[in-house]
C-alpha cells in the first residue's frame, strides 16, 4: 500500500494547483482529462450526498445554483469517458454519480406540504373532470344497482336477505315502529365509536376496493357499484313499505351524500384505469395505465379525504341533527358543496 | 458461478437516456431485496404503532383515566382515542408516501436493501405516482390477507365464491413474478419501477505515479513493453487486469503476471509483479485508448 499512498500524496490534495502539475505529468490522455475534471465530480457526489441526507437547507446557495451545471458536466463526462478511457472504475462511478444526480435534479418538485395546497387548490377537481365519462358510467352504475335492487326485493322479498348483510331489526315484515327506531333517537350512542366504525366499515373498503379492482379492465368496478348500491334499493323498498321513505333518506343523506359521492369517484377512478387499459389508443398499455393510474390516484387521496367527512357526519351531525328537515337541509348543502367545488369552481380558468 | 451472476445482472439492466442525451444504466431491484425492505418496513410500522399504544395507554393511566369514564373524563378519553386513530391511520398510510417522496425515494427499509424506485422510462417521480403505487398496497397485501384470514376461520364450508375470490388476490401477488420488470400491479399503474441505489467511491487511478511510469519502486527496474507485447491483448483482458489490481491479492497478481510473461515471452522473475502489472496495465491501456481516439478499437485477444 505504500507506493500507493506516495501516488496518492501526489494529486489528491485539494490544491488546484498540484492538481494541474500532477495532470501534465500523467502519462496517459484520459488520466489528463480525469485529473482536470475530478475536483468538480467531488463537489457534486458531497452537494448530492448532503441532499439525500435530507439536508437541503446545509448547502449553501453557490452549491445548489451550482448543480445543474455541475450535474451537466458529470453526464458530459461520462459520455467522454465512455468514448475516451478504459478506466472500467472511473467510468462506472461517474455512471453512479450520474445517475444520483439525476435523481437530486429530476427528484419530487414540491414536498408533501406544497403539493396538498396544489392538490386542494384545483389539483383534485381537475383531476376529477378529467374522469368525465367514467363518472358517467360509475353513476350510471350506481342507478342501476338502486333499481335493481328495488326490483327483486319487490318482487320477492327473500332477495332481500341476500343483498342486506343481516343481524339487526331491519328486515322485511318489521313494524313501522322499529323501523322508525332505527333512525331516530341515537343520540346517546357514542360519538367516537360510531364514527371508528363508519370509517372502518364497508364504505372505506368498498371505494378502494372500486378503485383496485379497476385494474381489471374496470368489470370489477362495476359488478361492486351494482351490488352495493342493490343494498341501497333493497333498504329504500323497506322503508318504503311503512312509508317512512323520506325518513330514511334524511337519515341515509347526513353522511350518504358525501359518501355515496366518493363511492362514485372511487368507480369511476377504478373504470378510468381499466378503460385506458382495454382501450390505450396510440400509446403502450403500460404507459397509458401510468397516465391513468396517476389521475385515478389524485382522485382517490380526495376519496380518502371525503370518507373522512362523512364519516365526521355520521358520528355526530346525524346524532346531533334528530329530525329529518335538518339532516336533508345537511345533506343538500354537502351535495351542494362537493359538485361545486369539484365541478363548477376552477381556478385560472382564463389561463 | 461468477458468469450466471454477471448473466443474471445483465438481465435486470435496463438503459434510459437523460434529456442530456447520456444514456444511464439502470439494474431493477432483485424481488428478494424487495420483500426484505418490505419486512423491514413493516416490522418498523408494527414497532411504531406498538409503541404510540403503550405511549398512549400510559398517558390514559398517569392522569387516572379508563374507559368506563363519563362527563369531561369521557370525552378526554375520547379525545386520546382520535389521537391513536390518527396515529394509526399515518402509520399505516403515510408511512410510505413520505419517505418515498424524499429525496431518496425509498423508505427505511428500502434503503437498509439499497434499492429506491424511480420513474419507469426516465422521467421525473412525481406526487402523483408515489401515491398512486402506495394505494394499491393496501389491495395487494393486505386485502389478501384479510381475505385468507377469514376463509381459514370459516374452516370447511369455504364456498366456490371464496375460492374464486382467493384465486383473484393470489393473481395480485404472483403479479411481480408474471412480466418481466418484475412490476407490482402498484408500479404498473404508477409507471414506477424499484431499482438499486448503488453508491461508489472514486478509485485511485492506476495508471499515475511510479508504477504506471513503469518504474519499479522495489528494485529500481524500468518496464518498457514494445507494441508487439502490447498487441496480444484487447479492452476485456485490460478490465480484468484492472479488477486484479484493485484487488490486490498477492496470488493472483503473481499468477496473472506468469501468464502474461509466458503471452509475451518475458522472463520477469519474481517478487516485483505488482510494479510489472502496473507496467503492463499502464501502457497497454495507453496503446489501447489512442486505437480508440482514431477510431480502431480491440475487443479482446481474439479481435
Amino acid at each position: 500500500m505504500k507506493p500507493l499512498a506516495d501516488r496518492v500524496a501526489g494529486w489528491l490534495g485539494h490544491d488546484a494547483e498540484q492538481a494541474v502539475a500532477a495532470a501534465e505529468e500523467a502519462a496517459l490522455r484520459s488520466d489528463r482529462f480525469r485529473l482536470e475534471r475530478e475536483g468538480d465530480w467531488k463537489r457534486l457526489e458531497g452537494i448530492v450526498a448532503r441532499i439525500e441526507r435530507g439536508r437541503l437547507k446545509s448547502v449553501p446557495d453557490e452549491d445548489l445554483l451550482a448543480l445543474p451545471v455541475l450535474y451537466r458536466t458529470a453526464a458530459s463526462s461520462l459520455s467522454i469517458a465512455r468514448e475516451t478511457s478504459l478506466d472500467e472504475a472511473l467510468v462506472a462511478y461517474l455512471e453512479v454519480l450520474t445517475q444520483r444526480a439525476w435523481f437530486v435534479v429530476h427528484g419530487p418538485r414540491a414536498g408533501l406540504g406544497g403539493w396538498l395546497r396544489q392538490f386542494l387548490g384545483g389539483g383534485w377537481s381537475a383531476a376529477v373532470r378529467a374522469l368525465g365519462p367514467d363518472i358517467l358510467i360509475a353513476l350510471a352504475a350506481m342507478v342501476v344497482g338502486t333499481l335493481v335492487g328495488w326490483l327483486l326485493v319487490s318482487s320477492d322479498p327473500d332477495w332481500f336477505y341476500a343483498l342486506v348483510p343481516g343481524g339487526d331489526e331491519r328486515v322485511p315484515g318489521a313494524s313501522g315502529a322499529v323501523l322508525e327506531r332505527t333512525l331516530f333517537g341515537n343520540a346517546d350512542q357514542p360519538a367516537l365509536s360510531v364514527f371508528a366504525a363508519a370509517l372502518f366499515s364497508n364504505n372505506a373498503q368498498v371505494s378502494l376496493m372500486a378503485f383496485a379492482l379497476g385494474f381489471a379492465f374496470g368489470v370489477p368496478s362495476i359488478l361492486l357499484l351494482v351490488h352495493n348500491t342493490g343494498m341501497l334499493g333493497a333498504l329504500l323498498w323497506l322503508y318504503h313499505g311503512q312509508g317512512l321513505t323520506l325518513e330514511l333518506v334524511g337519515w341515509l343523506s347526513v353522511h350518504g351524500t358525501t359518501e355515496l359521492f366518493a363511492i362514485l369517484l372511487a368507480g369511476a377512478a377504478g373504470i378510468h384505469i381499466g378503460r385506458c387499459m382495454a382501450f390505450p389508443g396510440d400509446a403502450a398499455v403500460l404507459d397509458a395505465a401510468a397516465a391513468a393510474g396517476r389521475r385515478a390516484a389524485l382522485v382517490m387521496t380526495g376519496v380518502v379525504l371525503m370518507l373522512i367527512v362523512a364519516a365526521l357526519l355520521e358520528a355526530f351531525a346525524r346524532q346531533l341533527l334528530d329530525a329529518t328537515a335538518p339532516r336533508l337541509v345537511v345533506g343538500a348543502f354537502m351535495l351542494v358543496f362537493w359538485t361545486g367545488y369539484l365541478f363548477v369552481w376552477r381556478r385560472g380558468r382564463a389561463a | 458461478m461468477t458468469a450466471r451472476v454477471v448473466l443474471e445482472a445483465e438481465r435486470r439492466r435496463r438503459w434510459l437516456t437523460t434529456p442530456e442525451g447520456v444514456a444511464l444504466p439502470f439494474t431493477l431491484a432483485t424481488r428478494g431485496s424487495r420483500a426484505g425492505a418490505l419486512l423491514i418496513d413493516l416490522f418498523l410500522i408494527g414497532t411504531g404503532m406498538v409503541l404510540t399504544t403503550l405511549a398512549l395507554l400510559w398517558l390514559a393511566q398517569r392522569i387516572g383515566l379508563n374507559l368506563t369514564n363519563k362527563g369531561p373524563a369521557g370525552h378526554a378519553v375520547q379525545a386520546l382515542a382520535i389521537a391513536w386513530f390518527t396515529a394509526m391511520f399515518l402509520l399505516r398510510n403515510a408511512w410510505f408516501l413520505a419517505f418515498e417522496l424524499g429525496p431518496r425515494g425509498a423508505t427505511p427499509g428500502k434503503r437498509v436493501t439499497g434499492i429506491r424506485i424511480a420513474a419507469r422510462g426516465g422521467g421525473p417521480l412525481t406526487t402523483e405516482a408515489v401515491i398512486a403505487r402506495n394505494l394499491m398496497r393496501d389491495i395487494e397485501l393486505f386485502m389478501p390477507l384479510v381475505f385468507i384470514g377469514s376463509a381459514l376461520s370459516t374452516g370447511s364450508d369455504t364456498g366456490p365464491a371464496a375460492w374464486a375470490g382467493l384465486g383473484w388476490f393470489a393473481v395480485f401477488i404472483a403479479f411481480p413474478f408474471l412480466n418481466r420488470d418484475g412490476l407490482r400491479c402498484g408500479d404498473v399503474i404508477a409507471g414506477t419501477w424499484v431499482i438499486e441505489a448503488p453508491k461508489r467511491r472514486l478509485e485511485q487511478a492506476l495508471s499515475l505515479g511510479e508504477g504506471g511510469a513503469g518504474r519499479s519502486a522495489a528494485t529500481g527496474a524500468q518496464y518498457r513493453f514494445s507494441d508487439a507485447d502490447l498487441a496480444v491483448y484487447g479492452e476485456y483482458e485490460l478490465k480484468a487486469l484492472e479488477r486484479v489490481l484493485r484487488d490486490n491479492r498477492p496470488e493472483t497478481l503473481v499468477e496473472v503476471a506468469q501468464t502474461i510473461c509466458g503471452k509475451i515471452g518475458w522472463s520477469a522473475g519474481t517478487g516485483d509483479e505488482r510494479a510489472f502489472l502496473d507496467a503492463y496495465y499502464t501502457q497497454l491501456r495507453a496503446r489501447l485508448e489512442r486505437g480508440m481516439r482514431f477510431g480502431r478499437r480491440k475487443a479482446d485477444k481474439h479481435a
